[in-house]
């Protein structure tokens, strides 16, 4: 990795990858605010992470922002640059870089499984992988997203009386939510927190399907008996979530399989639906792209990289600072 | 056990109190016999499987996980049951059998056959059915139920007053069929066999400054809080039965108590030893306390008595719902009837206001003695339970000393993510000498604050336990202090709790030991 260092810095190139501070050029994986930082110069990511970048922001957040489609190369002097889906939210992307016949791909925040909110997952071989551990321990296996939705349906079922606040990050998680109820043929309108607004109508731009939804106005308290609230987790656990006649409080993230985590955060009804790929995701990617060396960027990397050595590949930890644990808000 | 994992589950998930009622009362009437009287056991700490050993389970898991994942997401997750719940790397097909049927199976659970039949259930069980199953075999469920929550719910599930179900309680057990009878209005009250019924205890709550402007002295006796072990005594048939207060039996520790009744006679006191009725400290007490064998030489060197606070039954008649007056003077013209060396009557203190009274703990008290005062209302009945405006306490005002954090480990359930239990300790020399633990004493906001420190300060990690920078002075209170042969600095605290913060106090004040045991030992 001599081309690269452990900051994601592609040195022939004078490029970081999601930098946590402004630089000259910075490649995006994804529009989650621990990758995308605003005051770049220049900035080469899909459009909708653009477009994202941009909602979230302003127009202005970057000098310039140059597109790069899905599964298209771009070659940057000696350097190969190549997008691959990577299955997170809208927009996310793998980075494949290829120097002098050597391929690094980094994952940015991934997960295989399907979703209808965005482009699905691709792997993606490569020489030295640069991956994601944000569920890096043998805890966390992911149960079925569809079994936990329905979960929510027959808790409303049961407490027809109850206003049901799902707490989601407003990017990517609130539109998968909506995307799994649509699937499970919940054609009720749903209810989003402001915070929600701009992205959910963005994503209805690019054609991904939500049905009907509509901003939260509280002057009923009643009103919102039996319906599903969309909000941000902060929202849920502050005065607003108050508003709400005897609410049942649910959270929808990867963390919810520690009943003691949901239990200490007051969560009633946890959902475990996470956009990061859980311990098996994470190992048999390892083991399908054939990498020989694995570095684990952010998340639990002790596991992981305990995990390469038993299995004989390289493995180190970058630690890399300033990635928070969207799901951990 | 889907349904028994999923009501657990949804108990640990509930805050509210009212809610755990209905979510009770729901499964109370949806769950046929004997599974919601073994589910009700488990919930209430009545049922113990003390076959399995945890370590045995531990065991089980090292074998099929590596160690550093396990340890690595122990870590992380900071509960066991969870842990392994979530860990476990096999599913097979099946379905686990009831609640009622798994606990005859574990009882029963041959040697030679534990290994596999659990390596089994925990396949064929769902994350929650692992979590639930580790947990009745590792007993204490730790899901914010307590048994009184419990027998509300059963209360109100059967439209029955509380202190009835409180009264049968002791006498009855798992699968508890006749109770869920009688709450169906299908059959009678249980019956119970009074004579060897623990009946439990009217406590004492707590008084107030503002009590003493609300409450009229007049109506109050006082007597000493004697500082040893709270116990009931049925006499009955020229036979005697100890119970803790918690209603374990504890007749055969104290083999040497004696009195000789024909007809049932229950008694409250205080159990201490000592000679002619004069108390020894509570460290002489507990070193006839948890023993299996009770040695002669125990019995001559720490003889043990009972000074009498109250009476409950004479000659089979419940005198509970006479006032206290009434019973102070049955229990004084038994007394003087049957006066032997293992009896006292605890002595009533008179005062005459809250003033004088105030005069008296302060001046009157001996330490190795009391535990404080008690004030009880000469109008009060026995009443199981807490209740209020009967029974204060009066505890005498804690000590303090400055010491210096030294590890922490983190805690369990709610606080499994938080720095919460804290070594502490004094200078010996210009070396530090640990001289107590303490998890409880500081609010949420503090335990923030020791949280972070600990994270931040970190110097090494002895497994679970880190140890920290010694720079982090706090305010430790506690009862008393005894010289201690098992700890290495010679002392044990007795209930110390971390009463302030003390990040400005610089650790050159902290006191040496040897000066620590000069003024409190």
């Amino acid at each position: 990795m001599k081309w690269i260092n452990e900051n994601l810095y592609i040195s022939p190139i004078n490029t970081y990858i999601d930098p946590s501070k402004p630089v000259e050029n910075a490649i995006i994986t994804h529009g989650h605010a621990d990758h995308a930082k605003p005051g770049h110069k220049n900035v080469l990511a899909t459009k909708e992470t653009i477009n994202i970048m941009k909602i979230r922001y302003g127009e202005n957040c970057a000098e310039n922002f140059q597109e790069l489609p899905l599964n298209r190369t771009l070659k940057i002097d000696n350097v190969n640059i190549t997008f691959y889906p990577s299955g997170h939210i809208l927009g996310s992307v793998q980075v494949l870089a290829e120097y002098k016949g050597e391929k690094i791909n980094f994952t940015g925040d991934y997960k295989t499984k399907k979703d209808k909110t965005c482009e699905n997952f691709e792997p993606v071989r490569c020489h030295t992988l640069v991956t994601e551990a944000t569920f890096g321990l043998p805890v966390f296996q992911h149960p079925n997203e569809h079994n936990e939705i329905k979960k929510l349906l027959r808790s409303l079922q049961l407490f027809p009386e109850r206003p049901h606040l799902v707490g989601v990050y407003a990017l990517g998680k609130a539109q998968r939510i909506i995307g799994l109820l649509r699937q499970q043929r919940y054609d009720k309108e749903i209810f989003i927190h402001g915070a929600l607004e701009k992205l959910c109508n963005y994503y209805i731009k690019e054609n991904v399907f939500l049905g009907k939804f509509s901003k939260t106005n509280l002057k009923d308290k009643k009103e919102y008996q039996g319906e599903i609230i969309l909000a941000p987790p902060s929202a849920i656990k502050n005065v607003w979530s108050r508003k709400f006649e005897d609410p049942i409080i649910c959270q929808a993230s990867g963390w919810m399989s520690i009943k003691q985590r949901a239990k200490q955060s007051l969560i009633e009804l946890p959902l475990i639906i996470s956009d990061h790929a859980d311990w098996n995701e994470l190992t048999d990617y390892i083991k399908l792209t054939r990498a020989e060396n694995v570095y684990v960027t952010h998340g639990r990397e002790e596991a992981i990289v305990h995990w390469c050595k038993m299995n004989n590949i390289n493995g180190l930890a970058l630690s890399l600072s300033g990635r928070e644990d969207e799901e951990d808000l | 056990m889907r349904s028994f994992s999923e009501l657990i589950d949804k108990l640990l998930l509930t805050s509210s109190r009212n809610r755990k009622i209905d979510v009770l009362c729901d499964y109370f009437k949806s769950t046929p016999d004997p599974d919601r009287g073994f589910a009700l056991a488990i919930i209430t700490n009545s049922l113990e499987l003390k076959n399995i050993p945890i370590s045995k389970i531990k065991e089980i898991v090292r074998e099929n996980v590596d160690e550093e994942l396990f340890a690595l997401s122990y870590d992380y997750v900071g509960d066991l049951a969870e842990t392994i719940s979530l860990i476990w790397p096999y599913k097979e097909n099946g379905h686990l059998p009831q609640i009622s049927k798994m606990i005859s199976i574990l009882k029963n659970i041959k040697k030679d056959e534990l290994s596999k039949k659990i390596q089994t259930f925990l396949s064929i069980a769902n994350e929650t059915e692992r979590w639930a199953l580790i947990k009745l075999i590792s007993g204490g469920l730790r899901i914010g139920v307590s048994s009184r929550l419990a027998k509300t719910a059963l209360a109100k599930f059967g439209d029955k007053k509380l202190d009835d179900i409180e009264k049968i309680w002791h006498g009855i057990e798992a699968p508890y069929e006749t109770l869920f009878k009688w709450l169906n209005n299908l059959g009678p009250i249980p019956e119970i066999d009074l004579k060897k019924t623990f009946n439990p205890m009217m406590l004492a709550n707590p008084i107030e400054e503002n009590d003493f402007t609300n409450i009229n002295s007049k109506n109050f006796v006082a007597e000493w809080k004697w500082d040893g072990i709270r116990v009931q005594i049925i006499l009955n048939d020229f036979n005697i039965k100890i119970f803790s207060r918690t209603g374990d039996d504890i007749t055969q520790t104290f083999p040497e108590i004696k009195c000789l009744q024909e007809e049932l006679v229950i008694l409250d006191g205080e159990l201490l030893v000592g000679r002619d009725y004069i108390p020894m400290t509570f460290n002489m007490l507990q070193q006839r306390l948890n023993r299996k064998k009770v040695s002669l030489k125990h019995i001559d060197d720490f003889p043990a008595f009972v000074k009498l606070y109250d009476i409950l039954y004479l000659n089979n008649e419940d005198l509970r719902e006479k006032n206290w007056a009434e019973r102070r003077t049955i229990l004084e013209s038994w007394y003087s009837k049957n006066k032997n060396r293992f009896f006292d009557l605890s002595k009533i203190i008179n005062f005459n206001s809250w003033k004088n009274l105030a005069e008296i703990r302060k001046n009157e008290i001996i330490d190795d003695q009391h535990e404080g005062l008690m004030i009880k209302s000469k109008y009060s009945p026995y009443i199981s339970g807490r209740p209020k405006g009967y029974w204060y306490k009066w505890k005498k005002d804690p000590k303090t000393v400055d010491a210096i954090l030294m590890y922490a480990v983190r805690g369990h359930g709610k606080r499994s993510s938080y720095y919460s239990d804290f070594t502490f300790g004094l200078w010996d020399g210009n070396q530090l000498s640990p001289i107590g633990k303490a998890y409880f004493g500081f609010n949420d906001n503090e335990l923030k604050i020791l949280d972070k420190f600990v994270r931040n300060n970190t110097i090494k990690k002895f497994g679970p336990v880190r140890e920290v920078e010694k720079t982090f002075v706090i305010e430790v209170a506690f009862d008393s202090v005894n010289s201690s042969t098992r700890h290495k600095s010679g002392v044990a605290l007795r209930f110390p709790r971390i009463k302030r913060l003390r990040e400005d106090k610089p650790t050159n004040e902290v006191l040496q030991l040897s000066e620590f045991k000069l003024e409190f030992l």
